[in-house]
């Protein structure tokens, strides 16, 4: 066996190899480096509670638990907070007081409150009522866009074009959704070039940041990748936001996926607002507390103050008379 | 070159850190170790009848899971869930290629799991010397000595051993647990004889960023191969931090069905991962695992009925409803 050193049995040990081979070290610590992914240093949050998640409870939540709700989140450091929608109260009463929601509440300097718009008469609702920053939703679906909106996804880029022109008037910045990205109730698998077209189109028409959203939550990192890799070539990365619903509990990796593809924005909900309409019971948007653990535990920075949200979430909760989805917000309730 | 000349200790370090550079694409394959039986049914308050837990297994065996942790050969003072132990691997119908491993946390227990047939056994360790301390009444190195004397039977028996390393990031007494401790356990396990290290997150804290610097390192110790993840859903980080256990190389993965077992340390708080939804991952990644997915939500289906309560897993919530 001759000159075998005394670390060479069943298992090596790292610190003794090193020991004995001190010139190792440098080139060890070279290789290292290869499992290391590269994430954003800032994630910006855009809390969507108020609206997307409000919009899917079944409760009607009075305007002051609204206003109360928003006036909290706004102290909580997040930047953007979508406020309401401008759509007709009769088909989504949740929001029919939009005008008195966005005149109620208290803007914080540095936070944006968008509210969406999908059709000329939405926005002009809006920018009467004090909107600064509007959102338009598309979808990478034609069968969800004609149940959803009444007409097809090439109708529906029309209408956009309205507002976005009008906005642009106005110098008002425009968010654009596309719906169904990794997934349609009705249709099933989506292509990603489709999810890439409709977005590119709302980008190319002048909408600042694109939302991705998987809709019914059916996305896992394998299609969020491919999906991703479509749109990006397309659409600059640091224009791209992820709206991932948490129906099959697969929000979180999808969002990390995301993030090591360079994504740097990410939609989410307080206290998990919002069940997911095509999966009854069951929920939808990911919960902005359980994002904000992750991120935070990975080192990445969002300006957030986790305790906040989860006072926030507690009063929603509260007044909506429901338990939170948000895990991080049940075990922290919950600590013996 | 390195890799054909100098010391062999050197060319050993060269082929596992080149494993470890090609382990950032995914495994083809991972096998999943079904613990709900045993680590689920445990934290469940309710005790299940031994017919029942016999035709969960069963279930599970159904489904085409390749492990399923099947009871603990515990004393039934300690956990009175576990009592019925002899008459649960006497039961169940075991399937050729399917291992069902018990827990044995002494000699004694050892013994009492061979006579009543197991083939395989696991041992538990802890990263924090606290937790040690309070689960089972000893520090880790005493804890260690313990299993010695099981792993010499086991060896003598032929009975293959795994081993659990608990606390790996994060200890609900202690807070924050070093890396290196997790190292250091997790090879003495491996040195010992067992051969898979499972790596458990106990209280669910554990986030993508500490399970990185967790597994880089453990994996200086131990062949990823060796290793396995055991994430708590408590915190909602489970899948994220399986997620980057497979982009690290592991291809091992702990789960129970309908996420059974909530959090002994946050009441009221869930625990285990749910099965389906690791399953429901991997297959979206294009990873096989030999499960057939709506097998596995009937056995998760019958679980809850039995227990009577609602399935802790998103992917059978979201299923039944559409």
């Amino acid at each position: 066996m001759g000159n075998v050193p005394t670390t060479v049995k069943h298992c090596l040990s790292y610190k003794q190899i090193i020991e004995d081979y001190p010139w190792l070290k440098s080139w060890l610590e070279e290789e290292k480096i290869i499992t290391e992914h590269e994430y954003p240093d800032f994630v910006k949050i855009v809390e969507v509670g108020p609206r997307d998640g409000l919009q899917n409870e079944k409760e009607n939540v009075p305007t002051r638990v609204k206003i109360q709700l928003i006036d909290m989140l706004s102290t909580t450091g997040l930047s953007v907070i979508e406020a309401t929608s401008f759509v007709s109260s009769k088909w989504v009463p949740q929001m029919a007081d939009h005008t008195d929601v966005l005149r109620g509440i208290q803007r914080a300097p540095h936070v944006r409150y968008p509210v969406l718009t999908p059709n000329m008469q939405g926005f002009q609702d809006a920018v009467s009522a004090g909107a600064t920053e509007v959102a338009v939703f598309g979808s990478a679906s034609e069968t969800f866009s004609r149940k959803n909106i009444n007409c097809s996804i090439a109708e529906s880029m029309l209408r956009f074009e309205e507002v976005i022109s009008a906005a642009k008037d106005r110098q008002i910045p425009v968010r654009g959704y596309v719906s169904c990205a990794l997934g349609c109730p009705h249709e099933g698998n989506i292509d990603p070039s489709k999810v890439a077209e409709v977005a590119k189109g709302l980008y190319e028409m002048g909408c600042y940041e694109i939302s991705l959203g998987d809709t019914i939550g059916v996305g896992t990192p394998g299609s969020m990748f491919k999906m991703l890799q479509k749109v990006m070539k397309d659409v600059p990365i640091k224009s791209l936001a992820v709206h991932c619903h948490d129906t099959y509990g697969q929000a979180l990796p999808n969002i990390l996926t995301a993030l090591q593809m360079g994504v740097s924005v990410v939609d989410s909900a307080v206290a998990g607002l919002g069940g997911c309409p095509y999966a009854q019971g069951s929920s939808g948007n990911v919960s902005t507390e359980d994002v904000l653990y992750m991120l935070h535990g990975m080192g990445i920075e969002t300006g957030v103050n986790l305790d906040r949200v989860i006072e926030a979430g507690d009063f929603i909760c509260n007044a909506l008379d429901r338990r939170t989805n948000s895990k991080v917000a049940q075990a922290r309730g919950r600590t013996l | 070159n390195f890799s054909s000349s100098g010391p062999f200790s050197v060319r050993l370090i060269y082929l596992s850190l080149a494993s470890v550079r090609a382990a950032h694409s995914l495994p083809g394959k991972v096998k999943i170790v079904e613990v709900g039986p045993r680590d689920g049914l445990q934290n469940e308050k309710t005790i299940v009848p031994t017919e029942a837990k016999i035709h969960l297994i069963n279930m599970l065996t159904e489904s085409g899971l390749p492990v399923i942790e099947a009871t603990s050969f515990v004393s039934p003072k300690w956990v009175p869930q576990m009592a019925d132990q002899v008459e649960v691997m006497n039961g169940i119908s075991k399937k050729p290629g399917v291992s069902y491993p018990v827990l044995t946390p002494n000699l004694k227990g050892f013994q009492a799991a061979v006579s009543a047939g197991a083939s395989e056994v696991a041992i538990f360790g802890a990263a924090s010397e606290l937790f040690s301390k309070k689960n089972i009444n000893c520090s880790v190195e005493e804890s260690l000595q313990r299993f010695e004397e099981v792993m010499k039977a086991a060896k003598e028996a032929a009975v293959p051993v795994r081993g659990y390393v608990s606390c790996v990031v994060g200890c609900p007494y202690e807070g924050h647990v070093a890396p290196e401790k997790v190292a250091h356990v997790a090879k003495r396990l491996y040195s010992m004889g067992c051969y898979e290290i499972s790596l458990g997150d106990t209280i669910g804290v554990g986030t993508p960023g500490s399970m990185t610097k967790m597994l880089e390192a453990v994996t200086k110790e131990v062949p990823v191969s060796a290793l396995a993840v055991h994430c708590h859903d408590t915190y909602g980080q489970a899948l994220a931090n399986i997620l980057i256990a497979l982009q690290m190389g592991i291809s091992v993965v702990d789960s129970s069905v309908a996420g059974l077992g909530g959090c002994p340390y946050a009441q009221g708080a869930s625990g285990n991962v749910a099965t389906e939804d690791v399953v429901y991952m991997l297959h979206g990644l294009g990873i096989q695992t030999g499960v057939d997915l709506s097998k596995l939500m009937d056995a998760g289906a019958f679980i809850c009925r039995t227990l009577n309560r609602k399935t802790s897993s998103k992917v059978a919530q979201a299923t039944c409803k559409l």
